[in-house]
């Protein structure tokens, strides 16, 4: 690699393997990059003279990755971590666009702190932050938000993040008026009343340990109101963290019948389950819950399916305070930023998906979900890219860790997979070497 | 790992059942019932802890637990520290480990522990000084593994040893029972030959069966031919939430009365943890009666309780001074 220029314009990325899932690319090619933008795949343009030259040999060439759930805790939480932070741990975890729910503190339910964390990512320079306005006013559940403003702020959706609605007559309204402006409303489907303060699944694990159980109705009971609503409505909902085969399957019989809807899955219900809290490891405390083996099975083919189209990091960045306590008085979430390409590449090695598969899960699949025009490697497009050595090991310690929070229970594994080089808008942002 | 256990297999940790072996409840019912003279003397003291310093931390209310801890403690010649955490201490923002730090600055060596979240006491375990003991008084609806093991003491000396011809039905509030829990796991260990749960469907936990009980919903027929009955108590608060009706109803369906005794063993034993509901889950009849050991339940805490205490302790050879 020549001595990169202060700003290189054009940048040639040679010798690698491009999948560019959204064209259907999967073939050895260089990448042309020109003004921030793809200039050309395969042969150079007319006259093409890069300023830097990017060796990418031996590794794999794809969009960049967009985390469909990841919360920077900027505003309102900043001893937990910052948008420079976890803006540095998603370029070095190739993640080029994240998406912030609206639960910081104040909540994203004015123009003010969706530009707020817009200027703030902006000034980082290091990855995309889109945000989801919230559905209600202060994610109270009673009053709609202004959700115009929101919109014409840049909130691509609107959501409740984890927070309850006062009533069923609220989520209708909620979504009438999402539809009247085009907005995804972004559902984390869970019954309020039957999870009853629960912060395990209600199942034999929950069951030995005495923690108070959440049960899978929670979750089913939710996304069958939600899509008779979303019948009722005709807006555009999109299902957060899926934990359930049943709630899955709803979801896809839902698709089938031409629903308007679409779902994810985040990485840590594809590795672990119930099973996992047995001795009391807070590092698996999540909200919604781990639930059975027969669940983390259904998912992943939910997800080979298609019927979840995308896979997040639902990164939840703590500090270590946060995690030490009683099991059921810790914060639930993991801090997933830089696990994301590693544990979702490890699919491809248990032979869940194909690497193009897998990596439309990570870049094209969440930009449609999110209504983004990124996700590809096509010509004009922005050059946001990941370039990763599949086959490459690391640890994950608290030395490699780039995120502000360490709490992550595959903290000590080996990872297969790692991302060498980062492009945002054709400009380099992370480099393994660096 | 298992914290409660030391490399050679002795009792370190008293935390819960699960994850102990037959043997060493067997060890702990055999030290008890040592003890059980000890506290029958008029000279009720043994000097096996003297000079250690044992902490009841208590972060729930109770009256019957930390005294027969304290008891126990005190008879085994230890000095002993109440301390009862409540809720308006909590809110000046002490984590809990905060406050096991400082105790801990105070060369305690073994803590009593009950908190009312599950796992509060596998947590103080884990952060502990290697030297200091823990012992669980009572973790949210996790374990109560003393009050277990004061049961089995009770069962074991009115039934004799073997548990294996034993039928036992535990009757009342299995989902949110700590006792529960540690009894189910207590007599699934020392082999018992049937162990039953018997509450309406509100009150029994999501695959209970998994715990390796037989589930009813009908107190005759749970009771059927059992030689114990533990009757748990049922916590007033349950009455207001969608679980249960009404007091009436369930003393009429689940109360235990003299009447309905009659299905079970002719010297049917009949337990309960106290304190009791009389009218509710069971009748004064029957908890007065003949069949009824509640109080000899209670003096054989203070053994129990001796015994796991000594025990944890003994193990500690690793102690750094």
């Amino acid at each position: 690699m020549p001595a990169p220029a202060d700003k290189p314009d054009r940048i040639r990325i040679s010798g690698g393997r491009v999948i560019d899932p959204a064209g259907g690319l999967d073939a050895e090619h260089d990448v042309y990059i020109a003004a921030g933008r793809i200039a050309a795949v395969g042969s150079a343009p007319d006259g093409f003279q890069p300023d830097l030259e990017i060796e990418a040999g031996g590794c794999i060439v794809c969009p960049g990755l967009i985390d469909i759930s990841a919360r920077v805790r900027e505003p309102g939480q900043e001893h937990k971590a910052t948008i420079a932070s976890e803006s540095r741990a998603a370029a070095s975890g190739g993640i080029t666009t994240l998406c912030c729910p609206p639960d910081t503190i104040p909540v994203i339910d004015t123009p003010a702190v969706t530009e707020l964390i817009r200027l703030r990512a902006e000034t980082t320079g290091l990855t995309r932050i889109v945000t989801l306005g919230a559905l209600t006013r202060g994610l109270a559940g009673e009053q709609l938000s202004e959700m115009a403003a929101l919109r014409k702020a840049g909130c691509i959706g609107v959501s409740n993040a984890l927070q309850p609605l006062a009533n069923p007559l609220i989520l209708r309204r909620a979504m009438e008026y999402a539809a009247t402006f085009d907005l995804t409303v972004f559902l984390h489907a869970n019954d309020h009343w039957l999870s009853n303060r629960g912060c395990a699944h209600e199942g034999r694990v929950a069951t030995r340990m005495g923690l108070p159980g959440i049960p899978e109705a929670a979750e089913t009971a939710a996304v069958a109101r939600d899509l008779a609503l979303v019948q009722q409505t005709g807006v555009h909902a999109h299902f957060c963290r899926l934990t359930s085969e049943r709630a899955a399957r709803m979801v896809a019989r839902a698709q089938y019948d031409g629903l308007p809807v679409s779902a994810d899955v985040a990485v840590p219900y594809l590795y672990l389950s119930e099973i996992d809290i047995s001795d009391f490891n807070t590092q698996c405390h999540l909200i919604p819950p781990l639930r059975t083996v027969e669940d983390r099975q259904g998912l992943r083919e939910a997800l080979r399916r298609g019927t979840l189209s995308a896979v997040c990091s639902d990164h939840q960045p703590h500090e270590p305070d946060a995690k030490l306590g009683p099991f059921p008085a810790t914060e639930p979430g993991i801090s997933g930023l830089d696990t994301l390409l590693p544990l979702a590449l490890q699919l491809v090695h248990d032979q869940v998906l194909q690497l193009p598969d897998l990596l439309h899960r990570l870049t094209r699949g969440p930009a449609e979900i999110l209504g983004l025009p990124g996700g590809t490697l096509a010509v004009g497009a922005t050059a946001d890219i990941c370039i990763f050595d599949p086959e490459r090991t690391w640890m994950l310690d608290t030395t490699t860790m780039r995120s502000n929070g360490h709490n992550t229970p595959f903290m000590g594994w080996e990872m297969r997979g790692r991302v060498i080089h980062t492009l945002l808008a054709g400009r380099p942002v992370y480099s393994l070497a660096d | 790992m298992n914290l409660q256990i030391d490399e050679q297999g002795r009792l370190r940790h008293f935390l819960s059942i699960d994850g102990l072996n037959r043997q060493l409840l067997t060890e702990i019912l055999d030290t008890a019932e040592s003890f059980a003279g000890v506290t029958e003397q008029t000279v009720k003291k043994v000097p096996l802890l003297r000079g250690k310093t044992i902490v009841n931390l208590f972060f729930e209310a109770s009256t019957r637990t930390r005294t027969t801890f304290e008891l126990a403690a005190k008879r085994l010649s230890a000095d002993v520290l109440n301390i009862n955490i409540t809720q308006s201490s909590a809110v000046k923002g002490e984590t809990l480990l905060d406050t096991l730090r400082n105790l801990e600055a105070m060369h305690v060596d073994m803590f009593v522990v009950r908190h009312s979240d599950s796992g509060a006491a596998h947590f103080i375990a884990s952060h502990v000084a290697p030297h200091v003991r823990v012992i669980n008084a009572g973790d949210g609806r996790h374990s109560h593994p003393t009050q277990a093991m004061l049961d089995m003491f009770t069962v074991r000396r009115v039934k004799g040893p073997d548990f294996g011809r034993l039928r036992v039905a535990i009757v009342g509030d299995i989902l949110h029972s700590r006792v529960a829990r540690s009894q189910i796991h207590a007599l699934n260990l020392l082999n018992t030959g049937e162990v039953r749960v018997v509450a309406p469907a509100t009150l029994i936990p999501a695959h209970a069966e998994s715990l390796g009980v037989h589930v009813y919903h009908d107190l005759q027929a749970g009771i059927e031919g059992v030689d114990v009955i533990i009757m748990l108590r049922l916590q007033r608060e349950r009455m207001q939430g969608a679980l249960l009706p009404s007091e009436h109803e369930y003393y009429e369906l689940f109360g235990l009365t003299n009447r309905k005794l009659a299905h079970a063993q002719p010297d049917v034993t009949v337990m309960h943890p106290g304190p009791i509901n009389r009218g509710v889950e069971m009748d004064s009849e029957v908890a007065d009666g003949p069949h009824s050991v509640i109080l000899e339940q209670v003096t054989h805490g203070i053994a129990v309780r001796m015994a796991v205490m000594s025990l944890a302790m003994s193990s500690k050879k690793d102690k750094p001074e």
